[in-house]
């Protein structure tokens, strides 16, 4: 009843010419009267921000518009994607290669927006692979993964991939405790036994490279967020963790069971300096190294066999443990540097540490004893308070420019709003349902853009239309520019939305990639203009170097191919015009379709088993003559003496008279 | 026409509400152009008069300089073959004398600017009609479309 009364004022709202100001909560998320018009994105109007909302266990990276909530694009990051071709095509497969060999999925967590003097700067987004532990970058030109590199001495790159504010590093944390190096021991043997890995992975400011400059090698408990400090407090990086209780079984009780874990606050700069002075050691390791080349469109996996390691003892006076109540899940730096939140996630209060106290602390040695040759700063000396009994289940919080912070309760399901400094609640807002992460535009950085804030909730139940036992993942849009947050929209997501980054769309709308031109185009396979397109047999492989442009492909009919032949079909898009790009299908091909912008060159292997003639067309609709981009490859029997022949229109393609 | 007043009185309707869309009305109401347009295009036309729409509004052609024919036919090698011959009808005409049938201008607004040309100007209105395939924009620079008008110049 209550429902329909709502429907009927929205609906009222609808047609009316001037609204009257209503506030009318319901148990369906308080909707206001104008909740419509803020979210509303007029058809051909741009939104105001994007935002990039990890895919969790899909692997990949989602690009929404924000207040919309409209979903434009997905990235494939760390999963084969048959609709690009991403992991089935010859260029991007080693994209997916790993010590494990080819890993064809991935479970994405936390993306990251690249930060210049704390403030975002539009270059690239990171995000981390909690399964097989990676760390991606994806150009915020070309909406691609340009890299991905694996962290060797680690399981569970949950903590991570957070920038520090000049982009010097992205970290990525351990949250599965492992002996290092991996051997065949007793599991009941982790306690002291299993260690940690927190990496420190630098990016070069030019081309985006990544390299892991060092990996802290910390006692086996269990990393689970982290983030850089800013500002006063830049040069320091603050990781959350569990299970300090060192667990191996039925950690929902064993490692519930110390008053406090941990936030480890570790000095990076030092640590540097450290490096510098000969500290550490080198250790053989085995983890991939997958780069994209732009210029070649392929990428190319790298194994890399050494990684510098740092044992905490190395580094006297760079980390600390900062006493923290109840599995801290976010430890949170607010714009300025100086409050780090920690969440504890079975705690009754939310912990909030000072930076300054902190360092007074660490001078005047109020320690509370250590663990593992770590110093544990005194509670008392770090702590700037708590705030009592906010919710139940707090998990992340990020800030508005304002003084405030928003942190998620999972289990009573809510959003809430406090003054970091005063301590007290402003405003709490039900969510639906358990929420994990939110985010709001720049929100780990010094400059949020604090106007929308979204709730990645974990459960939608009644939310939505029902679809068989799943169903969607979902987010919702909250303005928060004034005093209350006003719960806006619900959108849903792909896989499951654990994080997010924002950024407002005019930072990098206008130097989004349009084309790729051909006369860069430096791919070994790629043909510039028709005629020199052809088809060329080495041994049992036939490679096909084709071109597609509006409406035909070149050559479009191909003899001479025998069964168990291994044919490599080399597409180029001769196209020069944004938004035309052109697909590629072959019947029976146990890849995938590949997707080819314009300018670009991708390849699909096919091994024919079947005599015949067999089709391929664009899959990708392209123009009012789309339906007549296809062609044929004649399949002869193996052994047969079926030359190898190639045309376009009955003659040699490119064949001009001069 | 009497459906597209309909339409524009009701988005003047709709929009009115608010009170604050005046612009928008306005772009929503382009009946009258819409008839100017048709009105000039019933026109017969020289072609050789035609300058087409686009960019490109004088050109002033001199001797043929070979330099800059050289590297027109290396711009239309790698950027229309795809779609043209010289001599033969492909998946557009044969390029052949088309200097003679087209005005530069034309020529260069049908390279630079081909997606207005196929819905604005009549004979490449009529062309799109006979060939089926709208002309690809390959998103030429002004100078490479010269280049290539120049390379045309040099066969007819």
């Amino acid at each position: 009843m209550k429902s329909i009364f709502a429907f009927l004022t929205v609906a009222v709202f609808l047609v009316s010419c001037n609204p009257a100001p209503t506030s009318s909560k319901s148990s369906k998320g308080a909707l206001t009267g104008n909740a419509a018009e803020k979210v509303y994105v007029a058809p051909g109007q741009y939104d105001e921000f994007y935002a990039f909302i990890s895919g969790g266990f899909s692997g990949q990276l989602a690009v929404y518009g924000l207040p919309s909530g409209r979903l434009f694009r997905v990235i494939p990051v760390f999963s084969q994607d048959p609709e690009k071709g991403y992991g089935y095509n010859e260029e991007t497969k080693p994209m997916l290669n790993t010590s494990h060999g080819f890993v064809p999925w991935g479970d994405s967590h936390h993306p990251d927006i690249s930060q210049t003097n704390g403030e975002l700067d539009g270059r690239w987004v990171f995000i981390n692979e909690n399964n097989t532990p990676r760390i991606a970058r994806i150009s915020l030109e070309t909406f691609e993964t340009e890299e991905i590199i694996e962290i060797p001495n680690s399981a569970g790159n949950h903590s991570s991939s957070f920038v520090t504010e000049n982009s010097e590093y992205v970290v990525a944390g351990t949250r599965f405790g492992v002996p290092i190096p991996q051997r065949d021991m007793p599991i009941s043997e982790y306690k002291g036994n299993f260690k940690a890995s927190l990496s420190f992975i630098k990016i070069n400011q030019e081309s985006g490279n990544m390299n892991i400059a060092f990996q802290l090698r910390m006692p086996g408990f269990d990393y689970d967020l982290s983030h850089p400090g800013r500002g006063k407090s830049h040069g320091w990086f603050f990781f959350s963790m569990y299970n300090t209780e060192e667990a191996h079984s039925l950690l929902e009780v064993n490692a519930s069971q110390n008053d406090k874990d941990f936030i480890a606050a570790v000095n990076w700069k030092k640590i540097e300096e450290y490096i510098k002075a000969g500290k550490g050691h080198k250790e053989k390791v085995k983890y991939a190294h997958n780069t994209w080349n732009d210029d070649t469109h392929t990428a190319t996996s790298k194994m890399e066999n050494e990684v510098l390691v740092v044992n905490p003892q190395d580094v006297p006076g760079a980390i600390y443990f900062l006493p923290t109540p109840k599995s801290p899940h976010g430890c949170d730096v607010d714009p300025t540097g100086e409050y780090i939140i920690g969440n504890g996630k079975l705690a009754a209060a939310m912990t909030v540490h000072s930076f300054t106290k902190m360092q007074k602390a660490i001078a005047d040695k109020a320690f509370d004893g250590d663990k593992y040759g770590i110093p544990i700063i005194k509670f008392e000396a770090v702590n700037y308070g708590t705030l009592e009994q906010p919710g139940l289940g707090p998990l992340h919080t990020e800030f508005d420019t304002r003084g405030n912070a928003y942190t998620t309760f999972f289990i009573s399901s809510e959003v809430v709003k406090w003054n970091v400094k005063d301590l007290k609640v402003i405003d709490r807002h039900p969510v639906y349902y358990s929420v994990g992460h939110l985010m709001i535009p720049g929100g780990n950085s010094r400059k949020p853009f604090d106007k929308y804030l979204v709730a990645m909730n974990k459960i939608t139940k009644d939310r939505y239309l029902p679809t068989g036992p799943e169903v969607c993942q979902s987010a919702q849009l909250f303005d928060i520019s004034g005093d209350k947050m006003e719960l806006l929209l619900d959108f849903p997501t792909i896989g499951e939305p654990h994080y997010a980054a924002g950024i407002p769309a005019k930072m990098i709308m206008d130097k989004s990639q349009k084309i790729y031109k051909l006369e860069d185009n430096k791919h070994p396979d790629a043909v510039k203009t028709e005629a020199d397109t052809k088809v060329v047999r080495k041994g049992n492989e036939v490679h096909i170097y084709m071109s597609m442009i509006r409406s035909h492909f070149s050559p479009d009919n191909i003899e001479g191919v025998k069964v168990g032949d291994k044919v490599f079909f080399h597409v180029t898009n001769l196209e020069q015009d944004y938004d035309v790009p052109h697909g590629f299908a072959m019947i029976g091909a146990q890849t995938a379709e590949m997707l080819i912008m314009p300018g670009r060159t991708a390849t699909s292997v096919w091994e024919p088993k079947e005599v015949g003639v067999w089709p391929f067309y664009c899959t990708d609709f392209c123009s009012a003559l789309h339906q007549e981009m296809q062609g044929y490859v004649r399949v002869s029997a193996k052994g047969a003496k079926t030359p190898i022949k190639y045309t376009l229109d009955d003659e040699v393609p490119g064949e001009e008279e001069e | 026409m009497k459906l597209k007043l309909i339409l524009v009185a009701l988005v003047i309707a709709v929009s009115s509400c608010g009170g604050n869309d005046k612009k928008e009305v306005k772009k929503e109401a382009p009946v009258k152009e819409v008839v100017k347009e048709v009105v000039k295009e019933t026109a017969k036309v020289n072609p050789m008069d035609d300058k087409g729409v686009g960019p490109i509004t004088n050109i002033t052609l001199g001797d043929i300089d070979e330099s800059l024919v050289a590297k027109g036919k290396e711009i239309f090698k790698a950027k229309c073959t795809a779609c043209h011959k010289i001599k033969k009808r492909y998946i557009g005409p044969a390029l052949k004398g088309v200097t003679q049938r087209q005005s530069p201008e034309w020529i260069m607004n049908m390279i630079l600017n081909p997606e207005k040309m196929i819905v604005e100007n009549k004979t490449a209105k009529e062309l799109l009609k006979e060939f089926s395939a709208p002309m690809a924009n390959q998103h030429l620079t002004q100078d490479e479309a010269r280049a290539v008008l120049e390379y045309f110049r040099t066969k007819n």
